[in-house]
């Protein structure tokens, strides 16, 4: 389909095909991936419907799903330890499912270390609980400067990690995504798993920036 | 309770780990034509196995080319000292690259 990760970054630039791209017509890409499904359809491996339904299934899935992930990890210690563990079967719990049969390792923030995730060869994100990356996330400058610079890429988020806490960059580039499980803010000891979950931001899952108490976030 | 048969059980070839964590490896340096994923800026850097990926999956370089079966490996969680990476590397001396490399690709050091 058009949103196959790894055809991101391919899909521009094409000299010889520039005319078609400038113009209404559809690109090279896409008529590609017409083709494929078209042919697909014909050879009755998939049909309009699983398409259709597909789509569904992508739509349903937001950052709301991974800030609940975050929430119940923050107020029941036994979901975070299995979460740490296993964070496929951690979501799972929760009813979120594995539709691209990834698997996701969920990396703590601490006081010692903050995580930041990118992918450097395409755009792998872990979609089954954050659903589609931001296009910064799949453009060239993120994914080249967040592991050559991720200090400066961070500030330019306003996020200033002190020299003694690490700067963790995991790479995903095959069967394994990555979400962070930011920081609790100080000040929210007594507020609800619901409530809390309405501060945990996309951004943050990714690791760009910390949760934070501002006028967005309070309940 | 004597079971010589259980501890005679021989695993095949790649079935089990073949690096443990802490382990230090080396991923190849090598070019190959086609898909790959293991990016350039990796090739030939030393790092250590931070974690074994359990289970074993099916090498998706060989899965490029439709090659499904007979081909897993187990995948690690390799972390690089930043330093090691970039020359003149700015921030932290702690900081460090984790990534998952499939075990074709790593060599014992």
């Amino acid at each position: 389909m058009a949103s196959d990760p790894h055809s991101q970054g391919h899909s521009h630039d094409h000299d010889a095909h520039a005319a078609i791209s400038h113009d209404e017509a559809p690109g090279y890409y896409e008529i590609m991936e017409t083709a494929v499904r078209e042919l697909l359809m014909a050879k009755g491996f998939i049909t309009a419907n699983d398409i259709r339904h597909q789509i569904e299934v992508l739509d349903s899935r937001t950052p709301a799903l991974g800030a609940a992930v975050v929430a119940r990890a923050w107020t029941d210690p036994a979901f975070k330890s299995r979460l740490l563990a296993d964070g496929r079967a951690g979501c799972e719990e929760l009813g979120i499912t594995f539709y691209d049969d990834t698997q996701l390792i969920v990396l703590e923030n601490s006081e010692s270390v903050h995580n930041l995730i990118v992918c450097t060869l395409c755009s792998c994100y872990p979609r089954p609980v954050l659903g589609l990356p931001p296009d910064w996330y799949k453009l060239k400058p993120y994914r080249a400067r967040a592991v050559i610079e991720p200090r400066k890429v961070l500030a330019e988020f306003g996020t200033i990690i002190p020299d003694d806490v690490e700067v963790r960059v995991s790479d995903s580039t095959a069967v394994i995504r990555y979400l962070v499980l930011p920081r609790r803010p100080a000040g929210t000891e007594d507020w609800t798993e619901q409530d809390l979950a309405g501060l945990v931001t996309r951004d943050a899952m990714i690791g760009v920036i910390p949760v934070t108490l501002n006028d967005r976030g309070m309940k | 309770m004597n079971t010589p048969a259980l501890s005679a059980v021989r695993p095949a070839l790649f079935e089990r780990p073949s690096f443990a964590v802490g382990d230090r490896v080396r991923v190849s340096q090598r070019a190959p034509i086609g898909h790959y994923r293991v990016p350039i800026y990796l090739r030939g850097i030393a790092g250590v196995v931070a974690r074994i990926i359990e289970p074993a999956f099916v090498d998706n370089e060989e899965e490029g080319y439709g090659r499904n079966a007979g081909s897993k490996r187990y995948y690690y969680r390799v972390a690089f000292a930043m330093t090691d990476l970039w020359n003149g590397y700015t921030g932290s001396p702690n900081d460090e690259l984790q990534i998952e490399i499939i075990e074709s690709w790593l060599e014992q050091i």
